[in-house]
């Protein structure tokens, strides 16, 4: 994201370094807090996410209750410590096997071209022909709501992007001279695309998926807002919308709180990618 | 007129894809448990209508040709039946596609107001405070949840200020055009930084070239070397953009018209899915593909045409 340092003047120059590090400082400050809250939850959160309390239903913030409490008595802080654990899980897990998959598959498709490669393109057009969500929430129709069915439609959609990646950086890398090098020295075509080709095509996925992982944390809250991911009473964010909802007129902090989680956990992925896409010097 | 050939020839290039969307509906269906006539006719079905659907949809016969069924079917516009609404899919889609078309349509000319002139501010204070401000505003704005910031709009437009409805539609253009003005602000406000960021490196670039270079020789004010020659030639990147995007965006319009109640396909779809109405949801996700793939081929016609230069 950043300019070309022709903008000259040392002092930009010295500014524009300070930023690409301080950028990926951000990102990798917050990424560990929110890390932190999710192992720690048991020790940090101070009531039970769960736990319904009739004597204290809707009290806006308060020294007792810093993020107020729910209809149900409930305490938001606590909720949104524990939310920590599933959301990060959907951010993680909803990027790590579309990238595993993808990257194979771009690698082989790439690599070898012709009729693999054909066939393979046609397959991503048709699955990019669908609006992501709608073919996210049709598999879960069939599946059945739940965080597995989010993590199986995520893995058989989700891939196509790395795939398209990778397989556009084998196409150009294939040809480069230690490419034929290490064909004529005999080496076996596995080792020539997974340990010579892949580690110098990986650096675009890489930054790619540190901005999947907001896109993936945003349709996996949205999926339990709508009610068909993580099922109440578990803390998740996107259902704690979808439960303060009714009340978003007389008690706003229901809402607010979660909501304000999943951008700040948002932000720190999008600041990671920018940081990342300076230092490897990859742009869009 | 030839810089237009591809309008003929273009539409044959889809026909894998459509094939290829008509096989994945297919198969999401079939690969739901249970016997598909009383998956497709819900628990409380007839014998008789069971005897029927298996029939039209040659249920008794091997897979391949079940799926030759399902394309005559389409080829007669015969989607199947609803059966939470019992009336077509087709008919009940049709009556669903205004108000989400006006949502898209209302989205992404708000996205375009809100992003022309922030990328304008920022590529013309490039790398100065105004320029880095926005850039960290436009990375908070991605993260934005749709639900999230839609349920934020309606407590400050609709329960503080009270200007506008907190959901629903309404039957006059008027009256629907307030009804839209804040889901398609909470689309907008995700939309329009991913514009805004594309938009602007556009214009960066704009504003280095020979082109706006000679503008200014010839002692043209910058601000219309801006409006004559930067932002005509920074636009057909956008385009392309939107029409990237545009798969991004419905998806976005299925939440928010849940959000707002407003009763479009997106709405219908997320019924759909809990009153297990998968010949619904076979059938609004097949719509939405073909608009989508519909939607890249105006995109192309539109490239061709703000661009005398590209050829496809």
């Amino acid at each position: 994201m950043s300019e070309p340092l022709a903008v000259t003047a040392p002092l930009a120059g010295r500014l524009s370094l300070f930023r690409r590090r301080g950028t990926l400082a951000v990102g990798v400050f917050l990424l560990g807090a929110f890390i932190v809250l999710a192992l720690g939850a048991p020790l940090i959160a101070p009531y039970d996410p769960i736990a319904q309390d009739a004597a204290a239903r809707l009290q806006g913030p308060s020294w007792l209750h810093p993020f107020g409490t729910d209809n149900f008595g409930r305490d938001i802080l606590s909720r949104v410590i524990w939310g920590t654990r599933i959301d990060l899980q959907i951010a993680i897990i909803g990027v790590l096997f579309p990238f595993i998959i993808g990257t194979t598959l771009g690698t082989v498709a790439g690599f070898f071209g012709g009729i693999v490669d054909a066939i393979f393109m046609r397959l991503v057009d048709i699955i990019l022909a669908f609006p992501f969500l709608v073919l996210m929430l049709s598999i879960i129709a069939i599946l059945g709501p739940g965080l597995g069915s989010f993590y199986i439609a995520m893995a058989l959609v989700g891939w196509v992007s790395y795939a398209r990646l990778i397989r556009a950086q084998m196409l150009a890398l294939k040809n480069h001279d230690y490419a034929v090098a290490a064909v004529s020295l005999g080496f076996s075509r596995t080792r020539i695309m997974f340990r010579h080709l892949l580690p110098n095509a990986a650096a675009g996925s890489i930054v790619f998926a540190m901005s999947d992982a907001v896109l993936v944390l945003l349709s996996g809250a949205a999926i339990s807002y709508l009610g068909l991911g993580v099922q109440p009473p578990i803390a998740e964010w996107g259902v704690m919308v979808a439960e303060g909802q009714p009340f978003v007129t007389t008690a706003w902090w229901i809402t607010l709180f979660p909501g304000l989680s999943i951008v700040t956990l948002a932000f720190a992925f999008s600041m990671i990618g920018d940081g990342l896409a300076d230092l490897f010097g990859v742009h869009e | 007129m030839h810089r237009y050939k591809f309008v003929l020839y273009r539409p044959l290039q889809f026909l894998p894809v459509l094939f290829g969307i008509s096989i994945i509906t297919f198969i999401l269906v079939r690969l739901i448990p249970g016997d598909p006539a009383r998956v497709l006719l819900g628990t409380r079905a007839t014998p008789e209508a069971i005897a029927r659907i298996r029939e039209q949809y040659g249920l008794d016969e091997p897979f391949l040709v079940q799926y030759l069924y399902f394309l005559r079917n389409l080829a007669d516009g015969e989607m199947g039946r609803s059966i939470l609404y019992k009336i077509d899919v087709l008919k009940l889609i049709l009556t669903r596609i205004e108000p989400t078309l006006m949502l898209v349509l209302c989205s992404v000319v708000l996205s375009v107001l809100i992003a022309v002139p922030v990328a304008a501010v920022a590529a013309r204070n490039q790398g100065r405070f105004a320029d880095q401000a926005i850039r960290v505003i436009s990375t908070f704005g991605i993260g934005f949840p749709p639900f999230w910031l839609g349920l934020m709009l309606i407590i400050l437009f609709s329960v503080k200020l009270d200007i506008f409805p907190v959901s629903g539609y309404g039957n006059t253009l008027p009256e629907k055009l307030t009804h839209l003005f804040l889901p398609s602000l909470t689309i907008s406000l995700s939309l329009s930084t991913v514009l805004a960021r594309s938009l602007r490196a556009a214009m960066v670039e704009a504003l280095r070239s020979d082109v706006a270079t000679a503008a200014r020789a010839r002692g043209m004010p910058e601000s219309i070397v801006f409006w004559r020659h930067v932002l005509p030639n920074s636009l057909v990147p956008t385009v392309n953009l939107l029409a990237v995007n545009i798969g991004w965006l419905i998806g976005g319009t299925v939440v928010v018209e849940t959000v707002f109640a407003l009763p479009g396909m997106g709405q219908l779809l997320v019924r759909a899915i809990f009153s297990r109405d998968y010949m619904v949801v076979q059938g609004v996700a097949m719509v939405f593909a073909c608009a989508t793939v519909l939607i890249n081929f105006l995109a192309d016609i539109a490239t061709v045409a703000l661009d005398p230069r590209v050829k496809l």
